[in-house]
């Protein structure tokens, strides 16, 4: 216990790094995401199918690959650089990772979102004259994503787990720091490895509580 | 189309034939079927998007030239046979290895913690159900660091980053398959079991004769589903040098030939070809299991029992 109360603010920092890289990842990721789905709906061909190629090639692909090319294959091979500090460099190149593999669930919810919207609703759309960008845009994707708010939180949710995985890079978030916390108090495992699982109950359960009641909230009503 | 085109200069784009469009098969109906002037413009579209690919290409595969990535010698070692048989074949062996051990006991774990989770004596529901939570809700890095490190300051035990893998994995996954249990159970009609109990059956029996084997047919695609991420999990095994695939493509072969990114290439595609595998599995079961009459239940959604997003396969962790 004491060795809990100690390193606080070692624990501290590596939880607040985990929540930058969950909120920096999630953002990106919603992001791209929503443009993946919409090129997946989209009129075009070649735009459906890069999309459906990125999606199937991602899901299939273990997270810890994404992020050891990211940190290895990007960062020390082609040089892509974001800072001149060596940790900096491998946080962004683990939030490029996480938000690449994070986009392929986030397009296939909103996806399944889109086809809870009624058919009435695209086709009057398209009645009064309104472009797919329009339909899209102005009544197709609001009320998906307001169907799929319960499973983005989901995808939230294992993202902060996930965010763990930065480890393999050496970015110094919880997972990695309880790791370096064995090693200086190894009469203290049991506790350590609690107070991190507490740390990683307190991140999500919040987020659980919030976007189930978002989704009760906002839920279209129909 | 059947409408002739409208007299006179400037035909209107031909939109009055209410048809479905060319992908029948999508849920919503986001665009008209494209009518001269709308192929047109998607012809256009489809070029630019060919020109932006092909730029995106072209500068991609520039800076791998300029660093020297696309280099023969880097990509080479693929096509020997002693590359394969002696790092990535043993790398494989050592994944898969780990998948099925990890799968062999994370089913039967999840059969019992699930049941467990379903009876009706609290001292066996409530440490069941909290067993299932936590190791549900913590990442599975942290439970593998703990076996792999924590059990050797405490025990003293020496943990082969095998055995923290399979651990770990045994202990997340057969948590979540606990809950697709529990899930196959409850998508039973109560009938099944009022009416089994109806006939004198014990409790055990009406669990053994008649709930479960309607609900495994309802759960297979969703275990089978499980089953792919536990596989790509077995990669978390690489953060403590477990020797996998990953470790093979990440650490043997750029030891060996300086060839990162060539080499994490083509173990993402063994990677994906595995995958694509597993899940063609899941997606035949699922067609058979709803096909199936020898269920009441309607086949258990992966996304659904897993708590994981949309898609045949959770985002695993």
């Amino acid at each position: 216990m004491e060795a809990l109360i100690e390193e606080f603010p070692v624990i501290r920092d590596a939880f607040w790094l985990t929540i930058r890289l969950t909120l920096a990842s999630g953002l990106a990721a919603l992001i791209l995401g929503t443009l993946l789905a919409a090129m997946r709906v989209s009129p075009l061909p070649i735009l459906r199918g890069i999309g459906t190629v990125y999606v199937n090639a991602i899901r299939n692909i273990p997270l810890t690959l994404v992020i050891v090319f990211c940190g290895l294959g990007l960062g020390v091979v082609l040089n892509v650089s974001f800072s001149d500090s060596l940790s900096t460099n491998s946080m962004w190149l683990s939030i490029i990772g996480l938000s690449a593999y994070t986009a392929a669930f986030v397009c296939e919810s909103i996806r399944a979102g889109i086809n809870t919207v009624p058919m009435g609703q695209a086709e009057a759309a398209r009645a009064i004259g309104l472009t797919f960008a329009q339909n899209l845009r102005l009544i197709v994707l609001p009320q998906a994503f307001r169907a799929v708010i319960a499973p983005l939180g989901s995808i939230l949710i294992a993202l902060t787990k996930n965010t763990t995985i930065a480890a393999a890079i050496g970015v110094g978030e919880a997972s990695l720091t309880m790791k370096t916390l064995f090693e200086a108090h190894g009469d203290a495992v049991v506790p350590i490895f609690f107070g991190f699982a507490l740390g990683f109950l307190v991140l999500t359960l919040p987020i659980g509580l919030l976007f189930g009641w978002l989704a009760k909230r906002m839920a279209v009503a129909r | 189309m059947t409408a002739a085109p409208a007299p006179g200069p400037a035909p209107a784009p031909v939109k009055n034939r209410h048809r479905p469009v060319a992908t029948a098969d999508r849920a919503t109906v986001l665009y008209d079927a494209p009518g001269p002037r709308a192929r047109a413009r998607n012809a256009v579209y489809t070029v630019l998007t060919v020109l932006i690919v092909a730029f995106a290409l072209y500068v991609m595969v520039a800076k791998l030239g300029e660093k020297n990535q696309l280099d023969a010698d880097l990509w080479t070692p693929f096509l020997r046979a002693d590359v394969w048989a002696n790092l990535i074949l043993p790398g494989l062996v050592n994944t898969l290895s780990a998948a099925v051990v990890a799968a062999v006991i994370a089913v039967p774990f999840g059969f019992v913690f699930g049941i467990a989770r379903l009876s009706d004596h609290a001292w066996i529901r409530v440490p069941a159900g909290a067993v299932v939570e936590f190791f549900r809700a913590i990442p599975l890095l942290i439970m593998i660091f703990t076996v792999m490190f924590g059990a050797s300051l405490l025990f003293g035990l020496t943990v082969t980053p095998f055995s923290a893998v399979v651990v770990g994995l045994v202990l997340y996954n057969g948590s979540v398959l606990a809950e697709i249990v529990r899930a196959g159970i409850l998508s039973l009609p109560r009938g099944q079991s009022e009416a089994a109990l109806a006939i004198g059956l014990r409790k055990g029996q009406v669990m053994r004769m008649v709930l479960l084997p309607q609900a495994v047919t309802a759960m297979m695609p969703a275990i089978v589903a499980q089953l792919v991420v536990l596989l790509k999990d077995t990669a978390l095994g690489f953060i403590v040098a477990f020797e996998d695939l990953l470790n093979a493509g990440a650490r043997v072969l750029p030891s060996n030939f300086s060839n990162i990114i060539p080499s994490v290439i083509v173990i993402a595609v063994i990677y994906i070809i595995i995958n694509l595998a597993v899940g063609a599995v899941a997606t035949w079961l699922e067609r058979r299991s709803r096909r199936s009459r020898r269920t009441a239940a309607t086949p258990v959604a992966p996304s659904e029992a897993a708590g994981g997003p949309g898609g045949g396969v959770p985002a695993g962790d």
